[in-house]
């Protein structure tokens, strides 16, 4: 296996050349030769697709997502789930309903004044995926069964998260038959109830969460990416966050753009068409520090970059996003499943 | 005096020098007292700058080994350094050039993707270290390690020189120089 192949110009994606490579290998071998590849270099893909509204994306009923958007969302990594089957959907809601009912009695997540008639309900997210070999994306949500007949039949929605996978190929080409890949997971509501239920699929599932941590550099992508996109009307201006580490508390320096002089900025300094390359993001941030550094005297470039929100989305390096734009709802999460993707790795 | 030669000045007798040149005071600072209580039989000088040239008013000895320190956190530690290679000499790049990079270890924090670093070194034929130089253990090593390799650029290891060391150094595999 020649790790020079890395290094070819063409194609820095390692999943085309572990599919023409490995015909008939079995799962383990792929994973292994894939394991192989990391450790001999860091492959950082120097070019990325422009997000474009996928065709999977006019099957998504834009009512039945809505309720994702403008949601801040704590992101975790996931291993395969082992021996995980949609057809056992209510099961598993009867399952969870009950263990979160007995851990709540155990008295180890009590919140005050929380009513203890809870209900669970996995349904599946139909569209969210990239392509169609990507699994269903499911969605898991604590309601809470009021007895009070003002409210809503259904409940209030104390807690909500959301397994997906997007464009996911990398992954799905190296595990077996019994594992269902998702490894993007989305969690909304209080830290208790993501740990329970964090636990409760890491002992039925045999799988691992972790929290995803965004560096500076990823930050750095996804604002080029998401300045690129065509919107027709910007919802928010474009922002920065930098942290600057002195003694002895951190400084924090916000900059912020109107979004169609970042977008003029970007179509300036933007050359291939249907791809984004290292050197034009590196050089849409340099412009910034530099013009920052003309007024402030201050390098930017020598702080943090902790936050960066957009009109498409905004991400924190803690691991938390929000979603605004329905039109690239998928190419967000698409990014976010790969860096799910390479932390599992 | 702008660029700096490795042969220009004679050397001093069991004298061996090493520049450190980076941004981060502290770092260079803390890895210099590291070095220096190293105990080695050549007479050890240190020398930090923050950036090239150096101001040509101070009377140095030979600089046998420069260090540039990358602080992987920043970019502007980087184009810092990318500035700094040009008032270097080439002859210099025969193995008394040494990139560190530090701050690996820190994944969310970093600004500047390994391959950066990876491919600069290439560029200039010369090794690179990853170490976190805030570790005091990890800067203990590696500053043990560059003492060592100053000694060899210095000549004062019998039977090995600076580019015998930088051709032992280079890491099989590492890619092929015909690709760039």
């Amino acid at each position: 296996m020649d790790p020079y192949d890395l290094q070819g110009s063409a194609s820095r994606r390692r999943t085309s050349n572990l599919k023409d490579y490995f015909v008939g290998a079995t799962p383990l071998q792929k994973r292994l030769e894939s394991v192989r590849r990391q450790s001999s270099f860091f492959p950082s893909p120097p070019r990325r697709k422009i997000l474009q509204c996928t065709q999977l994306q006019e099957e998504i009923d834009p009512q039945k997502v809505a309720f994702l958007l403008h949601k801040q969302w704590t992101v975790y990594s996931l291993t395969p789930l082992y021996k995980f089957s949609y057809t056992n959907l209510k099961e598993y809601s009867r399952l969870l309903s009950a263990f979160i009912a007995a851990e709540k009695q155990k008295g180890l997540a009590v919140e005050v004044g929380e009513d203890f008639n809870i209900k669970v309900v996995f349904s599946t997210l139909v569209g969210v995926k990239g392509t169609q070999r990507d699994p269903e994306a499911f969605l898991v949500q604590i309601l809470s069964k009021s007895q009070s007949s003002r409210e809503h039949r259904e409940g209030r929605v104390l807690w909500t998260g959301w397994f997906c996978c997007v464009f996911g190929e990398s992954l799905l080409g190296t595990v077996s038959e019994d594992f269902t890949c998702l490894p993007l997971f989305l969690a909304n509501g209080a830290e208790s109830n993501t740990s329970l239920i964090g636990g409760w699929f890491q002992k039925t599932f045999d799988c691992c969460f972790s929290p995803l941590t965004i560096s500076a550099f990823n930050l750095s992508w996804m604002a080029a990416m998401w300045t690129a996109c065509k919107m027709d009307h910007y919802v928010a201006t474009t922002e920065f966050f930098w942290s600057v580490p002195c003694h002895p508390q951190s400084l924090d320096i916000s900059y912020a753009i109107h979004p169609e002089d970042a977008k003029a900025l970007w179509d300036s300094v933007h050359k291939t068409s249907g791809e984004i390359t290292q050197e034009e993001v590196d050089l849409f941030m340099d412009c910034l520090y530099s013009h920052f550094h003309r007024h402030f005297k201050i390098h930017l470039s020598a702080t943090r970059l902790v936050r960066v929100s957009t009109s498409v989305a905004s991400a924190h390096t803690d691991g938390k996003i929000k979603i605004l734009c329905h039109k690239y709802f998928i190419g967000v999460l698409a990014y976010m499943t790969e860096l799910a993707i390479f932390q599992i790795e | 005096m702008s660029v700096l030669r490795p042969m220009d000045k004679l050397p001093d007798l069991n004298a061996a020098t090493i520049l450190l040149v980076g941004t981060e005071d502290s770092l260079l600072q803390k890895l210099a007292e590291s070095m220096l209580q190293d105990h080695c039989a050549s007479e050890l000088r240190v020398h930090l700058a923050n950036s090239l040239p150096l101001p040509s008013t101070v009377n140095r000895p030979r600089i046998d080994l420069i260090v540039f320190v990358i602080n992987l956190h920043s970019k502007y530690s980087l184009r810092n350094v990318e500035e700094c290679l040009s008032h270097v000499d080439s002859s210099f790049f025969l193995g008394k050039v040494c990139f560190l990079a530090t701050g690996a270890g820190q994944e969310n924090h970093c600004s500047i993707h390994q391959n950066t670093v990876i491919k600069l070194a290439h560029t200039y034929r010369s090794p690179l270290l990853f170490c976190d130089l805030e570790v005091e253990s990890f800067r203990a090593i590696v500053a043990q390690r560059l003492v060592r390799m100053l000694q060899i650029c210095a000549g004062h290891v019998p039977g090995i020189s600076a580019v015998n060391l930088l051709s032992l150094l280079r890491r099989s595999d590492s890619p092929p120089s015909k690709e760039l």
